[in-house]
């Protein structure tokens, strides 16, 4: 099996900060690799070396069989890259800025416009077309920043954290654009915060953490490591939680949590518990805030891999 | 819950699979005229910016025009003596040359506030020559030097300002500081390279263009200045610049300055355009 993506040992430091401490990626072809980790992980300087935009201080990494540092060109010709921040051209219209790149990429004229409108129309934003990128909407330019990665028809596409910033409405039409390219062959790098996107989209997932990949495995064998999902109940009755808290343990078998106040939690394989939990709370007249089922937050997948919370604090990098 | 087909819209509806990459970009971008073509696309996206924010016009439309006015109505009767029109007819060309040439100061702030937005990154995400952004930046700046040649032509003019010689020398002599101006503006792209804020490039800009246009024959004659500041005017670029657009313009020796002038302008193309393109490199 060939692999797209495939980068070994990579490190990088800047100044004081070692972004990447020997991060090995693999992803095959037409498959979809997840890069999970919290802000200041190293994910996005790991896509700025693969991507050919860093010079990477050890490691080696190939895209589409191309060597990062000794064939940018090619790998330049290969991929489709959109940024954690839309970079779009602000000034532009959104015909004037895919125009734009497809004249870099040595489109005629003709070819570069109706490549242009075609992206336009895919993405929902031909009334948008000749209205300058400042005035889109969040959502509307995340979509511009994707159609324009999307101009030359590259056949590996990075995604650094193409939803972080989106509202929930948003995320899932972003995840359907992801599952469109994905159909169509393409190779894609994800890098997200969250489980549940990574989950979605993922065929397989590398967990990053301080420059080092601490968990390498498909969403299902993750999950089974951390836990599967959870089942959440914040009773409107506080006096009641006893109560909440026997219900649960005899549906689920398991010893529910207390999370945070008021609040109980549950570990369950899969939402199979979730419907009964709701019919035997209705039934014993135990009203509810909140009863959820969720998949656990990076925060508890990194609590489960390391031990630790994630510690948000250092910037992503200093480039 | 609804069909699928009732929901879905936008991206999912219509999928024009993509194709093997080689389909669409087949060649390398290596050759002159392919370089040239991409240096030309990114010149019309800076037209297009420039052409959306007028106010990053000022320095090129209305400072012309106040700086005329100024030297021209408080400077010039105490400098020739009483006659202002014999002053306009001395300084309106020196003015023209060192107002186009000042006109690139700009460029290295404009690429500084760009280059922070992340769309530079795509710039270099893709299959085009390193330098392409930068020269066609350049390339684009020139649209603002022809702004600034006719705003303080056409204000000399109505101030009474007259070509002495003809129109052909009048082009050459707006050709040669557009050409130097072209040359110039590599100090500020790479400044702009250099330095963190947009601010920054302008301070620092300041600190070497003030000097470098009053300490030469631009405004009074170098003959007035102390002995020691003398040379260091007369050797200046910006005076070799003034004189010959002066003798293009006005008549009198062109040849000297003229060759002087071109060959400080390939001293500033060999010095600062690889420093300014090695900055840009770094700058990832």
């Amino acid at each position: 099996m060939t692999y797209a993506i495939h980068a070994e040992g990579l490190r990088k430091r800047f100044g004081t900060t070692q972004a990447l401490d020997g991060v090995d990626l693999a992803a095959r072809q037409g498959t979809v690799l997840g890069v999970l980790g919290p802000n200041g992980a190293g994910k996005t300087t790991a896509v700025r070396i693969l991507a050919t935009l860093l010079q990477p201080d050890a490691g080696h990494a190939t895209v589409g069989g191309y060597d990062v540092q000794r064939q940018p060109h090619l790998v330049r010709q290969t991929v489709g890259l959109t940024g954690q921040y839309a970079s779009v051209d602000e000034d532009l219209t959104g015909t004037q800025n895919l125009v734009l790149i497809g004249r870099l990429l040595n489109l005629s004229a003709r070819d570069a416009r109706a490549r242009a409108a075609e992206l336009l129309e895919w993405f929902d934003l031909t009334e948008a077309a000749g209205r300058v990128a400042k005035n889109y909407s969040g959502g509307m330019r995340r979509r511009l920043d994707l159609a324009a990665s999307l101009v030359g028809r590259p056949a590996v596409i990075f995604l650094d954290e193409p939803t972080t910033g989106l509202d929930p409405a948003k995320r899932e039409e972003m995840w359907g654009v992801v599952r469109t390219l994905i159909s169509d062959g393409s190779t894609v790098l994800l890098t997200t915060q969250y489980l549940d996107e990574a989950d979605a989209l993922a065929d397989e997932i590398s967990v990053i953490d301080h420059g080092r990949v601490i968990a390498h495995d498909t969403p299902d064998g993750l999950k089974r490591v951390i836990g599967g999902q959870r089942i959440e109940v914040r009773p409107a009755d506080p006096t009641r939680l006893p109560e909440v808290r026997a219900v649960l343990a005899e549906i689920t078998h398991a010893a529910p949590e207390t999370a945070g106040r008021d609040r109980l939690s549950v570990a369950v394989p899969d939402d199979g518990a979730f419907a009964p939990i709701v019919a035997r709370l209705a039934a014993d007249g135990i009203a509810v805030h909140e009863l959820s089922l969720h998949l656990p937050s990076l925060d508890e997948v990194f609590l489960t891999l390391t031990g630790r919370r994630t510690d948000d604090t250092t910037e992503e990098n200093a480039a | 819950m609804s069909t699928p087909t009732t929901t879905t819209r936008g991206p999912q509806a219509r999928v024009a699979a993509p194709q093997p990459v080689s389909a669409v970009v087949t060649v390398a971008a290596k050759s002159p005229a392919t370089y040239l073509a991409h240096v030309l696309a990114l010149a019309k996206r800076s037209l297009i910016k420039t052409w959306r924010t007028p106010e990053a016009l000022i320095d090129v439309t209305l400072q012309p025009i106040i700086f005329l006015l100024m030297f021209t109505y408080i400077f010039g009767g105490a400098i020739t003596g009483g006659s202002q029109h014999e002053y306009l007819q001395f300084v309106l060309p020196s003015m023209l040359g060192i107002g186009i040439a000042m006109a690139g100061v700009a460029i290295g702030q404009n690429l500084n506030a760009d280059i922070e937005k992340g769309v530079f990154d795509r710039f270099r995400s893709l299959p085009i020559g390193r330098s392409a952004p930068l020269v066609g930046a350049v390339v684009a700046d020139v649209g603002r030097y022809l702004i600034s040649c006719t705003v303080t032509l056409v204000t000399a003019m109505a101030l009474g300002f007259r070509v002495q010689t003809n129109a052909v020398a009048t082009l050459a002599a707006i050709g040669l500081a557009v050409a130097f101006a072209l040359c110039f503006c590599w100090i500020s792209v790479w400044v702009g390279m250099k330095v963190r804020t947009p601010g920054a490039v302008q301070g620092s800009m300041f600190l070497l263009v003030l000097p470098l246009s009053f300490v030469s024959n631009a405004y009074v004659p170098t003959s007035t200045m102390p002995s020691w500041m003398q040379p260091v005017a007369d050797a200046n670029p910006m005076s070799h610049l003034a004189s010959a657009v002066r003798g293009l313009m006005i008549g009198g020796p062109v040849t000297s300055d003229l060759l002087w002038t071109l060959g400080w302008m390939a001293v500033l193309l060999v010095v600062f355009v690889p420093l300014a393109l090695r900055a840009y490199r770094r700058r990832a």
